[in-house]
């Protein structure tokens, strides 16, 4: 599934804004959401505690990250995981293969893993005859209708129950045309069920990798993420090179800011701690568990040490939870995998500035998102980070496709702004002249574009500075 | 620097850029409040904007040209008064980063120091007492942002209204939310922009309040922009301009 | 070839660490601690909240009690293991035949054999490593006398848990139980039977885990 260089931005806003349906699925989840958060984290010093501890830990944690890969890699492989390395999604997607076709399977069942959508692995196996399943609900929905995840932790949030059901009755063979949300799901578990049996090969992805005991952290609440990891003979985990702390005590704190940010809950129903395959005299779980750590631009984000902080992400997708404006859009109408607050930092610095950089133009620097940030990323630091390179074509700036919105119009319009603005007398007389002829002034540009949605700022016949120096107010 | 000096005779006054162009009566009316509180108020007049436009905009060149401008303008120790959560925000936490490694980055610190936003400055520096000489009227109030998020002094429009004694404020249902103004945001995606000032006026119009008050001019020039374009019959005012017309009898 | 990935992404990583400044280790956060009456209660009360079905006995009647739920519940296998000391109290206190209660039966050979038949069993009975008050959630260390699957196909989920082996917090039983020196194949926390809100955000559960989950607290007090 390629994307074009220039994803349509406002196409897919003004087609998002127009989705009166889409709108309303979407304010009504977010509102939930967002109450489910406060109302778990109902002490607010204790969540500030968390919250500071979050970021403390990762921070502390990337800085050492070489190291705590190294020391993840030797436990895990002392307990018989085996650990692979893979720089690019390309390498990542044939190091599954590889295992897949040893083990000649043609049936992989998943979890769900943010990782493997960046991999675009569904389709990758499905060209070499594998079919791989998505059984996280979510995810499951929309595989079938062939969607890809508007949201990071509810996949499928920007649909309704008649949607999912016209899907179910269409897709699934002998599912009845039902509406109810029980019965949804019991043809859900009834389908999938069979298909856990069946599987050669389970994926998941890795929420929190432990270096001190070479252990692979699980959340979930529907259990299809410990049948992918338990039952078929192969269970492979990718996770991103960012997920590995240190130490199994920072486990929990961690843990309750990513379930609480996410769902609002106090804990999962699963949390599933994974460190070795089937040992000797065991009778279940896989005979084999692969670890694939995929790099994909981490390592390049991770030079720069402001741009790092974009590493400390948990994927809680609380960001997106409280953020207006993908409160408005929806996932999709983002053009690429991680919407919202944090997929305007992270996406312009995965796949270059001229392919993404649009996205981070898409904010208002309301602060929502970094008021609510479980580990404290400066969000809107690094969206104004991505904006300054977005016109920096200079050798200072480090992101891939710096410097690619750079134009001449607009580089003269911010100079003359700021020699108006560092002259004093030039100010007052562009002052004096937006007081008298500002109504005349055409509509084109920034005028045009206001205009659009807004009537016209009218400037007032005389400044404040004016007013200032009649009424008598001193200079100083 | 402790958090809030003692009473000054004298604070300088930076008036903010649009309020300087498009809402000057509202700066007149935070002068004359400071005025009647004995305070002496200075307002140099070689002063413009606080620079965030080109700063959120990825010019932070010409943000510093424009930010160092206000530096040298508002030189002398004195409390710097500003009539904006969002352009408070700017200068307070923003100049640090702006003149990191900078000649002038001992100034900015010392200059971010000074600042304070009006409303902030009214209730816990001059401790204000007001009276309210006007009729009975409801009114909605709009948190900008910035002076919710980044200067925390929403609690100190609140108390302000809360000393006038004819004035009923009730809240909207989404006040947290932004407004979608943004600065140079409104004219990028006007689009988004609109839906969110939209759901803004919704709720403006749901609370049945006539007026809507806010600290910050962007914000309120974006929301009447969009109760005219609708033809809703509903008032917009500055903090500063509403305390003025209720207090001054 | 995975080699040379492997060197250049560390090579990489390294770099840019090396010019990172050393953070000290962050301090532990303060945690709860409750009596072991709240514990019991907060644990009760949170899991209650999760939908698990929670009862308690004492070592005696423990058996008699699990019978009493189970009765009448239409129950035809209930998968034990008689390798645990609770498994065998289990079996030697078991009816050789009931209308109303399941049939005990145990795990045979590996999991690629006994799958198909997993699968078609009703309830399932294991012992916990303890739980955690804090969270709401009970841990298991599944082993070779009580494998994984036990707590994850049947569609009822009995797990009996000792009310000393309650921790307050979760920090808490892995510094005391030193879970660092030898964690197992898979350790879990469970806090109630298995759910989604996948479809426009309305909570339903039993999903792919059990639909059920008993929690038998054991308590002699």
């Amino acid at each position: 599934m390629a994307k074009p260089a220039r994803f349509d931005f406002k196409k897919n806003i003004a087609r998002a804004l127009k989705d009166r349906q889409l709108r309303k699925n979407l304010r009504s989840a977010m509102d939930g959401l967002r109450v489910k958060r406060q109302d778990v984290f109902d002490d607010a010093r204790e969540l500030e505690e968390l919250r500071g501890y979050g970021n403390a830990v990762k921070e502390r944690a990337l800085s050492r990250l070489p190291r705590l890969l190294e020391q993840l890699e030797q436990k895990c492989t002392q307990n018989g995981i085996q650990v692979h390395w893979a720089e690019t999604t390309d390498e990542a997607n044939h190091i599954v293969l590889e295992i897949l076709q040893r083990h000649k399977a043609t049936r992989l069942v998943k979890g769900k893993s943010m990782v493997s959508e960046e991999m675009h692995l569904n389709q990758f196996l499905a060209r070499h005859g594998i079919e791989a399943l998505e059984t996280d609900l979510g995810e499951f929905i929309i595989q079938l209708d062939g969607e890809t995840p508007s949201h990071i932790i509810v996949p499928a949030v920007h649909k309704n129950k008649d949607q999912i059901a016209r899907t179910f009755h269409a897709k699934i063979p002998g599912a009845p045309y039902t509406e109810d949300v029980e019965a949804l799901n019991r043809i859900a578990r009834a389908t999938l069920r069979k298909k856990f049996q069946a599987g050669h090969a389970g994926l998941s992805g890795v929420n929190f990798a432990v270096a001190e005991t070479g252990t692979l952290c699980l959340v979930e609440n529907e259990g299809n993420g410990r049948m992918c990891t338990t039952v078929p003979p192969v269970h492979i985990a990718v996770m991103g090179i960012e997920k590995v702390v240190e130490k199994l005590e920072e486990i929990p704190p961690l843990l309750r800011l990513l379930t609480g940010s996410a769902t609002g809950q106090r804990i999962t129903t699963y949390f599933n701690m994974i460190t070795s395959p089937r040992k000797p005299g065991e009778k279940d779980g896989p005979l084999e568990v692969h670890l694939i750590l995929l790099d994909n631009g981490r390592s390049r984000i991770y030079a720069d040490p402001q741009l790092r902080q974009t590493l400390y992400c948990i994927r809680c997708g609380t960001c997106l939870n409280h953020c207006p404006v993908y409160t408005r859009l929806g996932g999709h109408a983002y053009g690429f995998l991680y919407p919202g607050p944090i997929g305007k930092i992270l996406m312009p610095q995965l796949k270059g500035l001229s392919a993404a950089g649009d996205l981070a133009m898409a904010s208002t620097l309301c602060n929502a998102c970094e008021e609510v940030c479980p580990v404290r990323i400066p969000i809107p630091t690094l969206i104004r980070r991505v904006r300054n390179e977005s016109y920096d074509a200079s050798g200072s700036a480090v992101i891939p496709g710096h410097g690619y919105r750079r134009n001449l119009m607009e580089i003269m319009a911010w100079r003359a702004w700021a020699l108006a603005n560092s002259h004093p007398v030039i100010n007052r007389l562009i002052f004096k002249l937006a007081g008298r002829i500002g109504h005349l002034l055409p509509a084109i540009g920034p005028l045009k574009a206001w205009t659009q949605v807004r009537s016209r700022p009218q400037f007032a016949p005389k400044s404040l500075h004016q007013l200032a120096r009649e009424k008598g107010v001193p200079n100083g | 620097m402790p958090l809030y000096p003692p009473r000054p005779d004298k604070v300088y006054f930076f008036g903010t850029c649009i309020i300087d162009a498009i809402f000057p009566r509202a700066g007149l009316s935070a002068i004359r409040l400071l005025e009647r509180e004995g305070i002496t108020v200075l307002f140099p007049r070689s002063q413009s904007c606080c620079g965030q436009p080109a700063f959120n905009s990825g010019f932070p060149d010409e943000a510093r040209q424009v930010a160092r401008r206000q530096l040298y303008t508002f030189n002398r120790d004195y409390p710097i008064v500003v009539p904006s959560g969002s352009c408070a925000g700017m200068m307070k936490h923003h100049y640090a980063e702006l003149f990191a490694g900078d000649r002038d980055e001992e100034r900015a610190l010392r200059f971010s120091g000074r600042v304070f936003e009006l409303g902030q400055f009214l209730t816990d520096v001059l401790k204000i007492r007001l009276t309210d000489h006007g009729n009975p009227m409801k009114v909605t109030w709009h948190s900008s942002c910035h002076a919710m998020r980044e200067m925390g002094v929403i609690k100190n429009a609140k108390a302000l209204l809360a000393q006038l004694a004819n004035v009923q404020l009730t809240q909207l249902e989404r006040e947290y939310e932004c407004c979608g103004f943004g600065g140079t945001f409104a004219v990028k995606h006007p689009l988004i922009s609109s839906a969110m000032v939209r759901d803004k006026i919704d709720d403006i119009v749901q609370t049945g309040a006539k007026r809507v008050i806010s600290g910050d001019c962007g914000c309120l020039l974006h929301i009447r922009g969009a109760l005219d374009q609708c033809g809703l019959d509903v008032e917009t005012q500055h903090l500063a301009e509403f305390l003025w017309e209720r207090t001054n009898g | 070839m995975a080699d040379i990935t492997r060197d250049r992404i560390l090579k990489r990583l390294h770099k840019a660490a090396a010019q990172a400044p050393d953070i000290s280790p962050v301090a532990c956060l303060p945690t709860a601690a409750y009596d072991r009456t709240h514990r019991l209660e907060r644990l009760i009360t949170l899991m209650s909240a999760m939908r698990t079905q929670i009862e308690t006995a004492n070592s005696r009647d423990w058996v008699d009690r699990l019978q009493a739920i189970l009765k009448n519940r239409n129950l035809k296998r209930l998968l034990y293991s008689p390798e645990t000391a609770m498994g065998r109290e289990l079996q030697d206190a078991w009816p050789a035949e009931s209308q109303e209660l399941p049939a005990l039966c145990s795990w045979k050979g590996q999991a690629e054999d006994f799958k198909d038949e997993l699968f078609q069993i009703d309830a399932a009975i294991t012992t916990t490593m303890g739980a955690i008050a804090e969270t709401g959630a009970i841990v298991l260390w599944p082993d070779e006398k009580e494998p994984r699957l036990m707590s994850l196909v049947p569609p009822v989920h009995i797990a009996v848990l000792a009310a000393d082996r309650v921790y307050n917090t979760f920090c808490e039983i892995i510094q005391a139980e030193k879970w660092s020196d030898h964690m197992p194949t898979n350790a879990l926390l469970i806090s109630g039977p298995s759910k989604t809100a996948d479809i426009e955000m309305t909570l339903a559960f039993g999903v792919h885990g059990p639909r059920e989950l008993i929690v038998l607290i054991i308590d002699e007090t």
